[in-house]
């Protein structure tokens, strides 16, 4: 002590004399962050919980293979046409929307300059946030006044709910593309094109692959703009259009509002299945993208 | 314009000894029967309105190595970017003067960037293998080229050139990050060789290694010199005095535009500096 005070130095235990108090502050605010963290997890886990304890008792074989009974009053049947519809709808809406979303984000992206980015970049924004019965509404216009209800124009309002949410995600994960690589597939003389497929979306596919099944999951959920495009379907419809179509969620929809106590019990089956679908869905999905991305 | 030039200055086959042997040379004031790989005259350098290069003339001798040394921002990178047109990649830059290759000019409106940069090859800063496999990483120009040799002997070929050949050999199916930084660098050397280009632009290649790296990067260079011409751009004045045949000293002016000082075989610039600015500069009494 003397010797610091004679060196005109401020000793460490005078420096640190909140040490204690800061401790406690410390602990305090992580216990904060790990309440909102509890606050934020409790709404999901219920969500899980719920649906999983309603819905494992109706779900069996049965329930996952066969389409409806002739009467909706009786328990049995289940929802197989709904897992063909959803598939269906679904694949059509990814095929459809993933190629476009992810050239829209790869163009945003390597053309960051290009006076049409900013207006795709802001309508991708506003079509995020566009509620998805408005979607129904526009394809039921454009489309299904024509064509009538089907696979197709289900398939087509998903795809537009999905387009936007692939724009953004893609063109995020794109941007992480470090520009070391790209400099370095230029300097090998590549051209344009041949970086942007032979660098740009190699190194990014994983990241691609997650950010289509953020769309693919979100859509697979979708009930609004099925109602006013795909309808309904009493068994499993493999027609492209001619005749309605239906999905999980729309069964799930119908029955869950019913007055039987059979349909109910469907419905929180039906659900179940519906989130069991997207978890593997969205598992093989990261297997396949840990697989090809390859990072060390 | 060009065309004039070489007429005033033909192009002899003599072999590039000369231009150590020929001592004092200062400033762009080269023998005139050297076989230049580049010639640069009167290149400056904008990006935007800020002026990064002003009015360098020089040329670079076939089968040497050159180094360019200079303090941080005298635009030693960016004169190095501008020999294959990778300056053009940044949407502000622009260049007056011209720069001849081989005696064509580069920067030509007829000129495609994309074949100067096939013939003029460039290794980074910082070591950046694609993350692919190491045989992927190799054989990622030649495929670009449509490579349709023996496409495992070429890659083989170009590991072994850089001096990797043997460490990787039995895993070239593993990702080129998984390497160490120095293996890193000489994977990405690789990959520049297999191309087959002429020129290597090296951009402070070893900023990023531990000093065994940089030994063997330096030697690498050492070899690589009887098949290629190299350009390397260096913060470090032991690595030009050690590596280099000819070396450039730039600095930059009041207005922070950076200009050529002098250029001379090594041995001379270090240890006779015909300008007071280089022996300041390599005494280490500035930068």
């Amino acid at each position: 002590m003397t010797a610091n005070a004679q060196a005109g130095r401020v000793s460490l235990q005078v420096a640190s004399g909140h040490a204690r108090r800061r401790a406690w502050f410390s602990r305090g605010m992580t216990g904060i962050l790990g309440l909102a963290l509890l606050l934020a997890v409790i709404p999901l886990a219920l969500i899980l919980a719920v649906i999983v304890v309603n819905g494992l008792p109706a779900m069996n074989w049965e329930f996952l293979t066969s389409t409806f009974n002739f009467s909706r009053r009786t328990p049995g049947g289940g929802y197989f046409h709904g897992l063909v519809g959803t598939l269906y709808m679904g694949g059509l809406a990814t095929l459809m929307a993933v190629p476009a979303g992810i050239a829209a984000a790869v163009f945003l992206t390597e053309f960051p300059r290009h006076r049409l980015a900013g207006p795709v970049r802001f309508f991708s924004d506003v079509m995020t946030g566009v509620p998805s019965v408005f979607v129904g509404l526009f394809v039921y216009t454009i489309l299904v006044r024509q064509m009538g209800f089907g696979t197709f124009v289900g398939a087509v309002s998903l795809a537009i709910i999905m387009l936007p949410i692939v724009v953004r995600s893609a063109e995020e994960i794109l941007r992480l593309v470090p520009a070391e690589l790209k400099r370095a597939s230029y300097a090998l003389g590549a051209r344009h094109w041949q970086t942007v497929f032979g660098v740009v979306l190699p190194t990014a596919s994983p990241g691609l692959v997650t950010a289509s099944m953020l769309a693919v999951a979100r859509a697979l959920g979708e009930t609004a703009p099925l109602v006013l495009t795909a309808l309904a379907a009493q068994s499993v419809v493999l027609d492209l259009q001619g005749s309605g179509q239906t999905a999980l969620p729309l069964l799930v929809f119908r029955e869950a509002r019913g007055a039987f106590e059979a349909g109910q019990q469907r419905a929180w089956a039906g659900a179940l299945e519906l989130m069991a679908l997207v978890l593997l869905l969205t598992i093989v999905a990261r297997a396949f993208g840990a697989r090809r991305g390859g990072r060390s | 314009m060009s065309g004039i030039t070489i007429d005033v200055q033909p192009m002899v086959e003599e072999p590039s000894r000369d231009v150590t042997r020929a001592g004092s040379a200062a400033g762009s004031d080269q023998p005139a029967e050297m076989d230049a790989v580049f010639e640069l005259e009167g290149v400056s350098i904008h990006y935007g309105d800020f002026q990064a290069v002003r009015d360098i003339s020089l040329r670079i001798a076939r089968n040497q190595i050159s180094a360019l040394i200079g303090p941080s921002g005298c635009g030693k990178s960016t004169v190095l970017r501008s020999l294959n047109r990778m300056n053009d990649l940044v949407p502000s830059a622009r260049l007056d003067g011209t720069i001849r290759y081989n005696g064509e000019d580069i920067y030509d409106p007829a000129i495609d960037p994309v074949e100067v940069r096939r013939r003029i090859g460039m290794v980074f800063q910082k070591p950046n293998p694609f993350p692919k496999s190491i045989y992927d990483n190799v054989a990622f120009g030649p495929r670009l080229n449509k490579f349709r040799g023996n496409l495992d002997e070429l890659v083989e070929r170009s590991l072994r050139r850089a001096a990797l050949w043997d460490e990787v050999k039995d895993k070239l199916g593993n990702n080129g990050l998984s390497l160490s930084g120095g293996q890193q660098q000489r994977l990405c050397i690789a990959r520049a060789i297999a191309v087959e280009p002429d020129v290597i632009l090296m951009d402070e290649p070893c900023s990023a290694l531990d000093p065994i790296a940089t030994l063997r990067i330096e030697e690498l260079m050492h070899e690589l010199k009887s098949n290629y011409t190299i350009v390397i751009v260096t913060h470090n004045m032991q690595q030009a005095a050690r590596a280099s045949d000819v070396t450039a000293f730039l600095t930059m002016g009041e207005d922070r535009a950076g200009y050529l000082v002098e250029m001379a075989p090594t041995a001379t610039l270090f240890t006779r500096p015909a300008s007071k600015l280089t022996e300041d500069y390599i005494t280490g009494r500035f930068g």
